[in-house]
């Protein structure tokens, strides 16, 4: 068993709007790149070219359908979700670990494996209801998101640099990271306006990660009452309908 | 406790360089973070115009391309049979040396028995440059397969087209729609765009048989069939001008909608625009009197008329060309309810986006405080925007209808009053150029052998097609014939089958680089694979006697080459994104870039460009050597980039010119200009003035700021093409007039489709039933249809479409270790319900049947597809030898193509090819025409890809 520190103050963590991600996978790859080559890496492929190709990655992006009730009915969407650690405040899988090689940061919040202390048991993957886990088959050790710690206080990368590799990608701007901790951040705002989502508060692990849902869509579902439709504005059984344009006075 | 050896302040590498990625035709920048010369890792260049500091997963899967196995390594020469994969590894010097002599030997007998085929070439301005330099007309890159609908029908209508040329206003529109945009072109900026759109609450239509992407964040989804947008399009128009919403001002102001159109039938200038004695176009004008009097069009001060016959002059009859458009889509054909059944999209919704499309152009227009001076020299205090932005692309292009539903799209654009002004579609600098630009294709040799002009352009008229005395087509994919007269960017995909059959002759030599025709990039891809490798009876030799084949990658092509060089990775060699290619620019200022090597070559490969320029000098090409026969490029490409001008002071780079470093666009070679390139950051970017920002088609402060980087010849306004006259003057010779005239064959074709305004025409695979499809005039009195080998609608009753997924849009990705974890192989999805009424379970095998023959595919059910539709991912589906992959990988056993089924001719009854299967009009390959049906297998969870084609077809 791995204790947790006290409630920390600071709650780094990402905030995801599925409104805008369009299922590109580019939060993905840029996080399996940065991770390979990083201080938690590398993030190893097996078969890479084979029949079975399977690796690691911290960052899975998958696509569902759902259905999405309307005035008139339900629509269906699709939506695209990006599913990574969400870096929980009592996280199952730090109290579950026997080695203390699962632990959360009391500065920050961030959830970590220390690779020299895991033996590999696999127990937090169990804990974890989010699948955020990946065991590094090669190693034998187990690896996930670090919020990439490794680069958010990386003093020789530019400040603007210093953000999560899968942030710095997002090509739709669908992810954010902050502080969750502070009501007055960028990140804690935008969750207050968009009525941003915890995954699965029933567990009561507290993530720290929310989600954003997608906006009401504006489609003919919308609207119940319809406003009427332009329409034909001459007796076109008089005049022939392109003569209404006949005495228009315009400017060249 | 924790992590002992943590280190969070561990430097990345020791060096960074940036440079442009090449993961496909976006052409982000990039940053390359090296550690001891290897790539520690890719990411977006925050201050590059394209990106601004995203990446999207390619860009940065590009390490793994970088280092991929499938990397050539040495030029190869062919010693097995072909497609055989059997080669000996031989030296540079043997290789150029061979080249050199087929090449040679070609130029002195004949240079158009060379074709040179580029494929996702990004350095065109090289490449047609020096097949004009080679002599021959035989030169196209990927444009005709891809997307030269979209750009033949914006280049001729507006001077500029979606995507390269054009953009979203995505700061100001408040409602945008894309018609059949796949989440692949231009990825980077559209999804920045998108963001955008969503942060500021714009409505988002995507008109799109398939719900994936882009279409999946969209507030709402038309689930169009495809092929049919064009009739979309025009029930919008129709709806718009029964309600009389319209910017008529717009029209008059920048598009030849008051030119008046002669109506004379049967005599020579019938439907061509009236003009003066001096060629200046006519218009009818009210007077302070209130009387109509005839005047020129590009007055200004006057009260242009849109309806009502006039009389010219020589007492002959003319009406506005708005009168003619008004009344094709006020007709009962283009009504929601008449279209509503082919478009698959019900009355009511049709009606409804008309009516969104209205309020928002008029009754959400945007003042913009800005003051602007018109072409005319008129000032105005404010820019009038309408906030209706459209983007188009493969889903409109990929149909034989292509071209004329593009130009609806644009009508569709013009009469909302919505071509580049604030919140509209917007042009990116160098454009808008004339509509047409001004460049014909090239067609006779000078003295020195080389071309009179590039072997790519724009037709005006009958006299600009590249035809024999016959009027038959003298390019070997026959571009720029009657039977494709806007081919603007050739027809790469005819090659292989025309030189195979002779067709109109044959060829020497085939030069392709980086075109995968021996699989993803050919239609009737079982039957093209056989052709590479027929032989001539007669001779023994095979039917293309020579094929050289050029790229970094071991493709599926490669085992068809003679020759193999091997080119560099993008991380490994200079290049340009020239303004003199496909631009990179913005909206609100030109851009270009350069690739610098940022790695060292580990292998015995070279840039194709330096190859390209080495065996220019060996052949001693006009241009690449001088007085004395020495090389004049022998630092190859990058001396190039900088020391070539195609006029005095323009060259294939616009920044820091002139030997001082201080001029933009114009200015002599500048030694140092790579270094200054490389210093900020590999990409050069000037802004549009803040007064030329729109309207630039008739903006003053523009059209001056674009004549100083020679963008445009004078600062003359850019009429817009509502009414396209230069159509029109094909459409009179197919009537039997002028010295140029179509052959008897091609009569009843040229008349039909050279309509100077657009109309919706259904695919070939329809016409059974409509009876209106493609016409062949020679066999029989009255036009008969022509198919895909045969049927209709009845038989097949499916569309069936491809698009590419956002991690792997091009396929040269798909063999990427990273990528490839996120989709090895490919499914056929179809809606649950089509699925049902063919008895089809989710995960079944079944046969996907087309004229052709049949294909044993996996189906998937996906809510997101339109009923009549079925499509895949394409190019996931490879074929087994090729790109590394084990022989069991997925790609290789499940992946599939549905290109086996899309023959690459329109056939007649009795199966012969009559037409490539493209758009009548520009040649587009017609890869979305493609219709099937559903058989069920006798085992459908016994897994197993199987291809069974038709013996006789092809």
């Amino acid at each position: 068993m791995t204790t947790l520190p006290p409630p920390t103050a600071k709650k780094l963590g990402l905030v995801i709007d599925l409104d805008t991600c369009v299922g590109c996978h580019a939060c993905a790859v840029a996080c399996k790149e940065w991770n390979d080559g990083g201080e938690f890496g590398p993030l190893p492929d097996a078969d890479p070219y084979g029949a079975q190709p399977n690796g690691v990655w911290f960052n899975r992006v998958h696509s569902y359908a759902v259905e999405q009730a309307t005035g008139r009915g339900t629509r269906e969407l699709t939506v695209h979700f990006p599913r990574s650690c969400l870096h929980c405040e009592t996280p199952a899988c730090v109290t579950v670990c026997p080695t203390g090689a699962s632990y959360k940061r009391a500065e920050d919040g961030i959830v970590l494996v220390d690779a020299d202390k895991c033996i590999g048991c696999q127990l937090c993957a169990w804990a974890c209801p989010y699948g955020a886990r990946e065991f590094n088959m090669e190693r034998g050790t187990m690896q996930k998101c670090t919020l990439c710690v490794d680069r958010i206080y990386n003093e020789t990368l530019d400040e603007a640099d210093r953000q999560p590799a899968c942030v710095m990608a997002c090509p739709t701007r669908a992810r954010h990271f902050g502080d969750l901790g502070d009501a007055n951040s960028p990140v804690s705002k935008l969750v207050a306006e968009r009525e941003g989502y915890a995954l699965m508060p029933e567990y009561d692990y507290k993530p720290v990660n929310r989600y954003l849902p997608p906006r009401p869509r504006r489609d003919g579902c919308a609207d119940a009452k319809t406003k009427a439709a332009p329409t034909e504005s001459l007796d076109t059984a008089q005049l022939p309908g392109v003569l209404r344009w006949l005495d228009r006075v315009l400017s060249r | 406790m924790p992590h002992a050896r943590l280190d969070l302040n561990k430097p990345t590498g020791d060096a960074v360089k940036t440079t442009t990625c090449y993961m496909c035709a976006c052409r982000c920048g990039i940053r390359v973070h090296l550690d001891d010369g290897r790539v520690r890792y890719i990411d977006g260049n925050p201050r590059h115009p394209v990106n601004r500091g995203v990446i999207c997963a390619k860009g940065s899967a590009g390490i793994m391309q970088h280092y991929s196995p499938a990397r050539l390594s040495k030029p190869l020469l062919r010693v097995g049979e072909r497609g055989a994969r059997e080669f000996r590894e031989i030296e540079w010097d043997e290789a150029l040396a061979l080249a050199a002599q087929w090449l040679g030997d070609i130029r002195a007998r004949n240079p158009e028995e060379l074709a040179f085929f580029t494929g996702r070439d990004q350095s065109q301005a090289l490449t047609g440059w020096w097949a004009q330099q080679f002599g021959t007309i035989n030169y196209a890159a990927h444009g005709g397969f891809c997307s030269v609908n979209m750009a033949a029908a914006g280049m001729y209508t507006l001077g500029g087209s979606f995507w390269e040329f054009g953009e979203p206003d995505w700061d100001l529109t408040r409602y945008l729609m894309l018609w059949g945009v796949a989440e692949d072109h231009d990825s980077n900026p559209i999804k920045l765009g998108l963001g955008k759109l969503k942060a500021r609450g714009a409505k988002i239509v995507a008109i799109n048989p398939v719900r994936t992407g882009y279409g999946a964040i969209a507030d709402e989804w038309v689930p169009i069939n495809p092929g049919t947008d064009g009739l979309l399009a025009g029930a919008l128009i129709h709806e718009l001008l029964h309600a009389d919403r319209i910017d008529l001002d717009y029209l008059v102001r920048y598009t030849n909608a008051h030119h008046l159109v002669i109506r004379a039938p049967g005599a020579a200038d019938d439907g061509m625009v009236a003009r003066d004695a001096d060629g200046h176009a006519l218009c009818a004008a009210r007077g302070d009197d209130a009387q109509a009097r005839i005047v020129r069009a590009d007055a200004i001060g006057i009260a242009p008329l849109v309806v009502g016959e006039a009389r010219l002059a020589d007492g002959r009859a003319a009406v506005p060309a708005f009168q003619l458009f008004a009344e094709r889509y006020m007709a009962a054909d283009y009504a929601p309810n008449a279209v509503a059944n082919a478009c698959g999209v019900d009355a009511g919704t049709i009606r409804r986006l008309a009516r969104e499309l209205a309020e928002v152009a008029f009754e959400q227009a945007i003042r913009l405080p800005q003051r602007w001076t018109d072409a005319w020299g008129r000032e105005h205090a404010e820019m009038i925007g309408r906030p209706v932005a459209m983007h188009a692309m493969r889903g409109i292009s990929a149909h034989a209808n292509g071209f004329h539903t593009c130009r609806t799209l644009h009508l569709l654009q013009m009469i909302l009053g919505a071509i580049d002004t604030p919140g509209s579609f917007r042009y990116q600098p160098p454009y808008p150029k004339s509509a047409p630009p001004p460049n014909r294709p090239g067609k006779a040799r000078k003295e020195t052998g080389a071309l009179d002009a590039g072997p790519l352009g724009y037709v005006h008229a009958p006299e600009d097609l590249v035809v024999d005395a016959h009027g038959e087509p003298r390019r070997i994919d026959k571009a720029f014939s009657w039977q494709h007269p806007f081919a603007a960017h050739g027809m790469l995909q005819n090659v292989i089958a025309n030189a195979c059959a002779g067709d109109p002759y044959r060829i020497d030599t085939l030069f392709l680089f980086m075109a995968n025709m021996g699989w993803n990039s050919a239609m009737n891809t079982s039957a093209t694979r056989a052709m590479l490798c027929e032989r001539d009876p007669a001779s023994g030799e095979y039917r293309i006697p020579h094929l050289i084949y050029a790229d970094a990658y071991d493709s599926e092509t490669v085992a068809f080459a003679d020759l193999v060089l091997p080119d560099t990775t993008y991380l490994e060699r200079h290049d340009c994104i020239s303004l003199l290619d496909r631009p990179i620019s913005d909206a609100d200022g030109a851009s270009d870039a350069i690739r610098q090597p940022v790695v060292s070559l580990d292998r015995d490969v070279r840039p194709f460009q330096d190859v390209l320029l080495d065996l220019g000098a060996r052949l001693r090409l006009p241009g690449l050597v001088d007085e004395r026969g020495a090389a004049k490029y022998p630092r190859g490409y990058a001396q190039y980039m900088v020391e070539h001008e195609r006029a005095p002071g323009v060259g294939l780079l616009a920044g820091w010119r002139g030997a001082d470093g201080a001029h933009d666009g114009v200015g002599t070679p500048n030694p140092d200009q790579l270094a200054r390139y490389v210093e900020h950051g590999c990409h050069w970017h000037r802004a549009v003035p803040a007064a030329g920002r729109y309207y630039k088609m008739a903006n003053r402060d523009y059209l001056e700021w674009a004549k100083s980087l020679a963008f445009v010849g004078s600062t003359q306004p850019i009429v817009l093409q509502f009414y396209a006259e230069t159509l029109q003057r094909f459409r009179l010779a197919a009537r039997g007039h002028g010295a140029m005239q179509p052959p008897e064959r091609d009569r009843a074709r040229v008349e039909r489709y050279f309509d100077p305004l657009p109309f919706h025409y259904p695919l070939a695979g329809e016409a059974a039933e409509g009876g209106s499809g493609e016409a062949s005039s020679q066999d029989s009195p009255r036009p008969g249809p022509l198919a895909q080998a045969g049927e209709g609608v009845k038989d097949y009753p499916l569309a069936a479409i491809t698009q590419r997924p956002m991690f792997m849009y091009h396929a040269w990705g798909s063999q990427n270790r990273w990528l490839r974890q996120i989709a090895t192989r490919n499914y056929l999805y179809l809606n649950p319900h089509t699925a049902a009424d063919n008895g089809v379970a989710d995960g079944d095998w079944i046969w996907l049947v087309a004229p052709r023959g049949r294909i044993r595919v996996q189906a998937r059910t996906h809510a997101g597809t339109a009923p009549g539709t079925v499509w895949t991912w394409n190019a996931i589906g490879k074929r087994k030898g090729a790109w590394k992959l084990a022989a069991d990988a997925p790609e290789n056993v499940d992946g599939f193509l549905l290109n086996h089924l899309i023959d690459e001719s329109l056939r007649d009854r009795d199966g012969r090819a009559r037409y490539a299967n493209a758009d009548p009009v520009t040649g587009q390959a017609a890869w979305f025409d493609l219709r099937v049906r559903i058989e069920r297998d006798a085992e459908p969870r016994r897994a197993g890809h199987r291809i069974e084609l038709a013996g006789n077809a092809g």
